[in-house]
């Protein structure tokens, strides 16, 4: 205790350490193993040896190339649309809420209580082709009999866009809940209509927040392979189902690693250029 | 309905608004002239606030009409109305420097780039922060974020100005600072401004007129000093400085005085005008406008006009400008003095607690009030009397 109170300036320190710890066992042991399972060869048989195999990285990215364009693609698309459904229930939440704000936030919410996996094969069952909503269309002669939502790119981007809604409502909302509406008023006063108040003020202070919420979305659903292999087909494979498959079907541990690397580095690279892109429009302004 | 007359820039038609079933604001009526600086002075919660939203178009009537200039806006939404507000938190967007905060409302307007610079580097400079444009709000003091709010509003030049208790948040200092430079800068482009304010001395300084508002309702309507001088209800007279009131009834209506009567039966004389027939009154005087003089003093050194009135000298505290006595009547009504220290040694020097003294003072600065006895359990009222007269 002494020697704590000489050292006062190592108590936040101390504080720092419990998390420090779990991220150290936890991420960062993890990614170097990663990392060095990349660079070795052999196979299950025979063991692995470290050969520093640099040239898995390229290879990787060419042979699955169609598979991570595909990712990067839905990813883009769900963020898209999470902000267009999303922004506008948290604005409503946040602005129009009044008293139920808490009980709309926990509707939002609420999914989180059924196990992802359960939820998917709900959609599963929702979007099957001879299924409830299908089914009745196509009875009532709405829908023309071939029609199908199941095993194509739309029933896997709705699915992640569901999935991940909430994760987008939540900072949004936070952020919105944060803009005084004194502000709004102000531009009010000053001849702004609704729409130009919008633009000009709401819009730009709730950017912290869209930024967050972008992130929250475009990173777990490039990485998902979940709803691709519940609501996809083969045309509809992802990255994260090719490094599913090479993990735990053909036990290709480097290749594995490799393609999970590389895509970090992607999702990485993204976000670099699109947080210049926001920073840049910040500054523009 | 009937337009304004062509020098009000501002009229309320019995205006009413109400929040469920609360009546923030009662049946109200005011007119305020062109170029007048107009104060909405009151405690907290009388519905200051939301008469100024309703001019300014953030909130709609319940009833009523709103006009400003010659034109009804009743209905209209603030970005219709000739009208801009300094808000009491500023409400400066974050997110602009200063010089596009106070662009703002010229860039909606469409105002070319070039009208625009010299506009908003022209009230920058009138506001004395020429040098500020590129700073965000947040790397401004209180004080300063307030003369851009000022200037964010001026700019538009409006028919009327809204200050919702705009120097609120400021401290005493700077409070006094901003009040001349509000007025300077009103002088110096001669709009109209609406000031809402709870405290009084800011009110009496600054304002051409005052409106003492009270349960969303005008308590009562004038110049400063009307409203100091004579005080037509007691809350008003409570509100505006320091009042020593007395009961009494009205015994001789004169022409110009009326003679009242204490309980002990001493005769007081007030001006007639302003009172109707009622008979029980309360007598108004302002501290300063009493002077104590010793009962033992045959030669009476005041013309024979003067109300006297004999009391007992509770406490004498001698605070630098001036002496504050308490003094008792007969009646235990404790009256407030404050006598001026005009000599070094006070001629009221050697005055003890205890000691027996005759208060004086001229009929014309008495004021008579109505004894309402509706408003004795008031406890608006008795909330009010916590306010720091010092
Ligand atoms: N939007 C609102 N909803 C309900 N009550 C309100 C609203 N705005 C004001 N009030 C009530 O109306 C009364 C007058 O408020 P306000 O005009 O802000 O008073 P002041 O500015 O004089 O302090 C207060 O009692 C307040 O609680
Ligand atoms: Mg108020």
């Amino acid at each position: 205790m002494g020697w704590l109170r000489r050292h006062r300036s190592i108590i936040p320190y101390l504080f720092l350490l419990p998390g420090g710890l779990w991220l150290i066992v936890f991420f960062v042991l993890p990614l170097l193993t990663t990392l060095s399972v990349s660079l070795q060869e052999g196979s299950l048989g025979s063991g692995y040896r470290l050969t520093f195999n640099f040239a898995i990285f390229p290879e990787s990215i060419m042979r699955w190339n169609e598979q991570f364009v595909r990712s990067l693609q839905y990813g883009l698309i769900v963020t898209i649309l999470t902000m267009l459904i999303g922004y506008p229930m948290a604005y409503t939440i946040a602005f129009r809420g009044g008293r139920y704000k808490s009980a709309l936030l926990l509707l939002v919410i609420m999914p989180f209580f059924t196990s992802f996996i359960i939820r998917t094969i709900s959609w599963k069952f929702i979007l099957a082709d001879e299924g409830f909503v299908l089914g009745t269309l196509k009875d009532w002669g709405v829908l023309d009999p071939s029609f199908r939502l199941l095993a194509t790119p739309m029933a896997v981007i709705s699915g992640i866009t569901y999935n991940f809604l909430p994760f987008v409502v939540l900072p949004l909302y936070v952020a919105l809940e944060r803009i005084d509406p004194k502000l709004i008023e102000a531009a009010n006063d000053l001849y702004a209509t609704r729409r130009q108040a919008f633009l000009k003020v709401t819009l730009p202070l709730s950017m912290p927040g869209v930024f967050a919420a972008s992130l929250l979305s475009f990173i777990p659903a490039v990485g998902d392979y979940l709803n691709a292999e519940l609501l996809g087909s083969r045309q509809t494979t992802m990255i994260g189902n090719v490094i599913q498959r090479l993990f735990l079907v053909n036990n290709d541990y480097p290749q594995a690693s490799a393609l999970s690397l590389v895509l970090m580095v992607g999702i990485l690279v993204s976000i670099f250029i699109y947080m210049r892109v926001l920073r840049g429009q910040e500054l523009g302004t | 309905m009937v337009g304004s007359a062509p020098n009000t820039d501002v009229r309320l038609d019995r205006v009413t608004k109400r929040f469920g079933d609360f009546t923030a604001v009662d049946d109200l009526s005011l007119e305020i002239r062109q170029g007048e600086f107009f104060s909405l002075l009151g405690p907290s919660g009388c519905g200051k606030t939301t008469t100024l939203r309703m001019i300014g178009g953030f909130e709609q009537v319940t009833a009523g009409s709103v006009f400003i200039g010659e034109r009804e806006v009743t209905g209209l939404p603030a970005f219709r109305r000739d009208a801009n507000t300094v808000f009491q938190s500023y409400a400066l967007f974050p997110h602009l420097d200063v010089f596009e905060n106070v662009a703002f409302g010229l860039r909606r307007r469409k105002v070319s780039t070039d009208d625009i610079r010299q506009q908003v580097e022209g009230m920058l400079k009138l506001v004395e922060l020429p040098d500020y444009g590129r700073r965000k709000p947040s790397q401004l003091s209180g004080g300063q974020q307030q003369r851009i709010a000022l200037a964010r509003a001026l700019v538009n030049h409006p028919r009327v100005l809204l200050l919702d208790e705009p120097l609120g948040a400021l401290d005493l200092k700077l409070r006094k600072q901003m009040q001349v430079e509000l007025k300077r800068i009103q002088g110096e482009i001669g709009i109209t401004f609406i000031f809402v304010t709870h405290d009084q001395d800011e009110a009496m300084t600054m304002s051409d007129r005052i409106a003492v508002m009270r349960n969303g309702r005008i308590e009562q309507l004038g110049t400063p000093e009307q409203l100091y001088e004579t005080p037509r209800t007691e809350f008003v007279a409570g509100f505006l400085g320091v009042s020593n009131l007395l009961d009494a009834e009205v015994a001789v209506r004169g022409e110009r005085f009326i003679e009242a009567h204490l309980s002990d039966g001493t005769r007081l004389r007030a001006p007639a005008d302003g009172l109707d027939g009622t008979r029980l009154v309360r007598i108004g005087v302002r501290p300063e406008k009493l002077r104590v003089l010793p009962v033992t003093d045959a030669a009476e050194p005041h013309d024979s006009d003067s109300n006297l009135l004999e009391g007992t000298v509770l406490d004498a505290s001698y605070i630098g400008v001036s002496t504050q006595y308490l003094v008792e009547t007969a009646d235990g009504t404790r009256l407030t003095v404050y006598a001026q220290n005009l000599e070094t040694s006070g001629a009221n020097e050697g005055l003890a607690d205890g000691q027996r003294v005759r208060l004086a003072w001229k009929p014309q600065h008495t004021f008579v009030i109505a004894r309402n006895t509706g408003d004795e359990g008031d406890d608006q009222a008795k909330e009010d009397e916590t306010k720091d007269h010092a």
